[in-house]
């Protein structure tokens, strides 16, 4: 695009490559901050969206990697590359002021490689106890368990509350200090990590001034099981188990993004009835997860009732699974070139009379819920999130589009059969939380439709592609983007060419979701603040990884 | 009581599994022989605690979403009286340890067991609670919670179905009502963590 | 009609024949304190069932059915086994307040149950100012709440006992004026009186339009008092853990536990007198043939079955609704229920007047 090349022309010291509508630039650490700000502050085009930032030991290097990409042209993305060559003290400009969303990010990168980030005020760890030894996701990372021992006590109250910062002042010296997250006199209540509202062991330490909330701050890494690391030590067929497990209620659209991230690497053809199969099982996790949501938010609001009614149609979606895929939770269906095995063939009979029942279901929560003026009180005017906010946090999904960000990778990046499938992207504009309550909703209303067009039309043929035993996957860099229940999910994977991978990430929808929590919370209720997290709807293992 | 006169509502004996399992412990319980006037009072209270044992909310992963199931409509656990979740340790008597216990959370979850009021039970619920299960290779996993808290029930899968869990709870169910009220058994004392085992007693 | 007043006086003459004066009051008081206590701990148990019967069918499940039959017994089991829970003991707490306070709060729901009419001669003792009574020795409990929140020293409870205590005071106040409605209706504070007054019609058909606003004022008010859901903000599971009692085991807890289901009844039974005609059968005028057989059912089960109806509508509420949040409780109570009680107790007053 013009655009693009006009403003990189205006990096003259960076190193450009363009693959068809992704530009990589390399620049040297030094000159990070000035592009980042061009990038991010150019009149034109901002690429306003940070997607994630991604850590790499390249082995002699350690690296950072921004991906990026123009709210205004979301099919166009841009990876900015920079790398130090200071292993034993590395340190990188932050960028948390020009997004929202970088902040937990640059932590994470410390946390797993050790890249301190000047002037990012917050340099905790963002997983593991500020106590822990090493840092794992490097190559030399020293596994003993004796080094890292299971720990008996609580994590010390002074490591979650001082903030290490690294700030270089006007001369150039280097700043190294602590800040206080809460003051002296703050009323500070925990959330967390075992508490009804969190949805799974999610840590929130609120400070409250009576009831009003002042200041969030989540504490992640209380599920943190390292699978990014142990994906290194494993096949291409072993990880796709770990995904299932990461965002459990979207289990199948994690796994369906791993098996096409390395489809894409090995430019495998995988059959269309395979694509229609993992498209029509995708739009099922989306609604069964979508109730899930639906029922968990309206628990939050004490409805209990209304969260029983989301389980029960939930079984019915559990049913078909367990049928085709013989598991209930944990599907397990998508495999490197097709599916794990051929639909049942009760499969169709079942998703048809699904779809009209489910309709039927829709408007009776309609009628519990929705329409009850508690309910209704308690939503409106509440957590109101701004389109620019929501784009710097990178809250995508349901949430960013209550907020009117187009950001439904089915309709930027259309993969599997979302092609073939003739649906709306459903906006609203108010950003507030009934909008993201409501937009669930309607988005189970639009993959009824989505699965209305396509379960007729499954075509013939083999439901898999045939592959090599040992599957290894050539050098490069290989990203793959899908749109989860949560929000945008991306599979990154960096190769050797060996049969392991050499770095995985997965870009986490529900961090930034908590990040979000984090930032719209301050100035409502308690009450709000345990509703606001049922209609941003994360799920903490996502998160921790 | 023996194991076999142990009545479980339409589940008969050999319906269950384990059975040898809990004839070696109840012969280990019944080795001082038991007071009749006490075997009576001790049945009906240990008939109380079986029928009503509240688990504490406490999920870390997927295997709560098959806990909330279970609670839900098709499942049910309300019929076996369970259904009274308690989100205060205090006034739990059981934990179901859903999903993988990671390092940072290891003390949360020993504090939370220290916090519940005797009698208290552990379930171990699907493969990473029992051994690390997906999660063994990890830096951050703890291979199963039996390495912080003493557990009851192991119930495997992964996520184990809510029917194997209603299993699991028919199990604890009889093995309460082998308990003794008044000449419990000594404790097993716990050794938390291999190393700085001592620490966590204090 | 058949009164309990028969056996009570019985049992009276038969104890004065044959035992001197102090002693059959000694024996009355003991006898009527094990009665009190017994039907206390029994309608506790058969609430806690109920509750889990209807919200499971509510949620379209069963509910208890394995412990005896349809799991009829499943509230016993879980009496032996919260009788024989560990309490613990808390370090840094206020051992004496932390103690105090679940007996009050039991202890204030037992004196309020023992004040209600169940039947003719059916009543404990028959204040001339009943229903005084009952406002003042019901609102104790708040107290109770607000120590056992202060002395957990846990904030979790400390949120919970002070939303309870604005709560509970807040709504008390429309509670008392929906009362004092009937009371200006009726024209006396005593409950036996407020009853046998309407022994023909019903104060909330003899009341008219007032008393029905009252009677809907007086089940918000007093379903608010309950601290049940939509208004059940002191212990709000999902913000609180287990609210202000969030620290206590066993029996203790036990008490908070009791004391929430019998405050529902409480607030039912003395619906149930206020408005809907206390043990007296339902008449209506001129339908003799009806007005005898109604006669027939004994008015204790009339008072039961018109109490229970107002359970089951708090029941039915409370798993309908989602919670409300503490600026629209207060709301809804300081703008809405209480200008509206004071209106209402004016057009009473015109009522009376002039009807």
């Amino acid at each position: 695009m013009q655009v693009i090349n006009d403003l990189l022309a205006q990096l003259p010291f960076a190193t450009i490559e363009q693959h068809d509508k992704e530009y990589t630039v390399t620049v040297t650490k030094e000159k990070l901050r000035e592009t980042a700000t061009l990038l991010y502050s150019n009149p034109h085009l901002s690429f306003d969206y940070l997607t994630d930032i991604v850590g790499m030991d390249y082995g002699e290097e350690l690296g950072v990697i921004y991906f990026l990409s123009p709210s205004r042209y979301p099919s166009y993305g841009l990876v900015l590359k920079t790398s130090t060559a200071d292993r034993e003290k590395p340190e990188i400009d932050s960028i948390f002021d020009l997004w929202c969303a970088a902040a937990l990010y640059e932590r994470e990168v410390y946390d797993f490689f050790g890249i301190v980030f000047t002037g990012n005020p917050d340099m905790r760890r963002l997983f593991l106890r500020q106590d822990w030894n090493g840092y794992p996701l490097r190559k030399d990372y020293d596994a003993n368990p004796a080094l890292n021992p299971v720990p008996t006590s609580n994590e010390a109250l002074a490591d979650m509350e001082n903030l290490p910062t690294t700030s270089i002042d006007i001369n150039g010296e280097r700043l190294k200090e602590h800040t206080k997250l809460f003051e002296t006199e703050d009323y500070v209540v925990n959330f967390g990590p075992q508490h009804p509202a969190t949805h799974g062991v999610l840590h929130l330490r609120v400070s409250l001034d009576g009831e009003t909330i002042k200041k969030v701050d989540p504490n992640f890494g209380y599920i943190h099981r390292g699978i990014e690391k142990m994906s290194e030590a494993y096949t291409y067929p072993q990880i796709l188990h770990l995904t299932d497990r990461l965002d459990y209620l979207s289990g199948t659209i994690n796994r369906h993004a791993t098996c096409l991230c390395v489809e894409k690497g090995l430019e495998l053809e995988v059959p269309e009835r395979a694509h229609y199969i993992r498209t029509i099982i995708d739009e099922l996790t989306r609604i069964a997860s979508h109730l899930l949501g639906w029922g968990c938010m309206a628990m939050d609001m004490g409805s209990i009732t209304a969260f029983v009614y989301g389980m029960r149609d939930r079984e019915k979606i559990m049913d078909i699974f367990e049928e085709t895929c013989g598991g209930r939770l944990m599907a397990n269906y998508s495999v490197i070139g097709g599916v794990m095995q051929d639909i049942h063939p009760n499969f169709q009979k079942r998703v048809k009379d699904f779809i009209p029942y489910m309709r039927k279901m829709l408007k009776e929560y309609h009628l519990l819920f929705t329409g009850n003026p508690i309910a209704r009180g308690r939503m409106d005017g509440i957590g109101y999130l701004s389109k620019e906010h929501a784009i710097s946090l990178g809250a995508t999904g349901p949430t960013g589009r209550a907020s009117g960000w187009s950001n439904d990778v089915r309709k930027i990046e259309p993969y599997a059969a979302y092609r073939h499938a003739d649906f709306k992207e459903m906006l609203r504009t108010d950003g507030l939380t009934f909008d993201r309550y409501i937009i669930r909703l309607d988005e189970v209303e639009e993959s009824l439709k989505i699965l209305e067009q396509l379960i007729d039309n499954i075509p013939g043929g083999a439901y898999a592609a045939k592959t090599k035993a040992i599957i290894k996957l050539p050098e490069g860099e290989f990203r793959q983007r899908v749109e989860a229940a949560r929000g945008e999910f991306d599979v990154y994977i960096s190769s050797r060419g060996d049969k392991y991978p050499y770095r995985v990430k997965f870009r986490s929808p529900c961090m930034t979701l908590v990040n979000t929590l984090a930032h719209i919370a301050p100035g409502t209720k308690v009450a709000d603040l345990i509703m606001l997290g049922g209609s941003l709807d994360y799920v903490v293992p996502c998160i921790d990884r | 009581m023996e194991v076999k006169d142990i009545f479980v509502k339409n589940m008969k004996y050999e319906d269950f599994k384990e059975n040898e399992y809990l004839e070696s412990y109840v012969k280990e319980l019944r080795e001082n022989g038991v007071n009749i006037a006490v075997a009576k009072l001790d049945d009906l209270i240990n008939w109380g605690r079986s029928n009503s044992v509240w688990p504490l909310t406490f999920a870390t992963s997927c295997c709560g979403i098959e806990f909330m199931s279970l609670g839900a409509a098709r499942y049910d656990f309300a019929r076996f009286g369970w259904e009274v979740t308690r989100n205060s340790p205090r006034q739990a008597d059981v934990v179901f340890c859903c999903g993988t216990i990671v390092h940072k959370m290891a003390p949360v979850l020993k504090r939370l067991y220290d916090q519940m009021a005797e009698p208290k039970y552990v379930m171990a619920f699907g493969s990473c609670a029992i051994g690390g299960g997906p999660f063994k290779k990890s830096y951050h996993t703890v291979m199963g919670v039996d390495k912080i808290i003493p557990v009851d029930v192991y119930i495997p899968g992964c996520p184990p179905r809510p029917d194997a869990m209603i299993y699991g709870m028919m199990q604890l169910a009889r093995k309460i009502k082998m308990q003794e009220f008044f000449s419990l058994p000594k404790q097993p004392t716990v050794n938390a963590i291999e190393k700085g085992g001592d620490d966590a007693s204090n | 009609m058949f009164h309990f007043s028969v056996v009570t006086n019985w049992i009276d003459e038969f104890l004065r024949a044959y035992l001197p004066d102090v002693w059959v009051l000694l024996i009355e008081y003991v006898l009527i304190g094990a009665v009190i206590l017994g039907v206390y701990a029994v309608l506790a148990l058969v609430l806690i069932y109920l509750e889990r019967k209807i919200c499971a069918f509510f949620q379209c499940r069963l509910g208890p059915t394995r412990v005896g039959p349809w799991g009829l017994l499943q509230s016993v089991a879980d009496m032996v086994k919260i009788l024989l829970k560990e309490l613990i003991k808390i370090n840094r707490v206020d051992p004496l307040l932390f103690r105090l306070a679940a007996f009050l709060v039991i202890i204030a729901s037992i004196c309020t149950f023992g004040a209600l009419p169940f039947d003719e001669g059916l009543l404990v003792v028959d204040f001339n100012i009943g229903v005084f009574y009952l406002l003042a020795v019901s609102s104790l409990g708040v107290v109770g709440i607000l120590m056992a929140g202060w002395a957990s020293n846990n904030k979790y409870t400390m949120i919970g006992a002070m939303r309870s205590g604005a709560q509970l005071i807040s709504y008390e106040l429309s509670c008392g004026l929906a009362m004092m409605t009937i009371v200006m209706l009726s024209g006396s504070l005593q409950l036996s009186e407020i009853v046998s007054q309407q022994s023909e019609t019903w104060n909330i058909w003899r009341g008219g339009i007032p008393a029905c606003i009252a009677f809907v004022i007086y089940l918000i008010a007093g379903h608010a008092e309950t601290n049940r859901g939509p208004f059940d903000l002191p212990e709000a599971e999902s913000e609180l853990t287990a609210g202000y009692h969030t620290e206590y085991s066993g029996i203790q807890f036990g008490f908070f536990y009791l004391a929430e289901y019998l405050n529902m009844f409480i607030i039912a039974a003395i619906a149930t007198t206020l408005f809907l005609g206390g043990w007296q059968p339902l008449h209506i005028s001129g339908w003799d043939a009806f007005n005898t057989t109604m006669d027939f059912i004994p008015p204790v089960l009339w008072f039961f079955a018109k109490a229970f109806a107002c359970v089951l509508l708090s029941l039915w509420v409370r798993w309908t609704m989602p919670r409300l949040r503490i600026d629209q409780l207060l709301k809804l109570e300081w703008q809405i229920l209480m200008p509206l009680a004071l209106i209402d107790i004016l057009l009473m007053a015109l009522w009376v007047i002039y009807f």
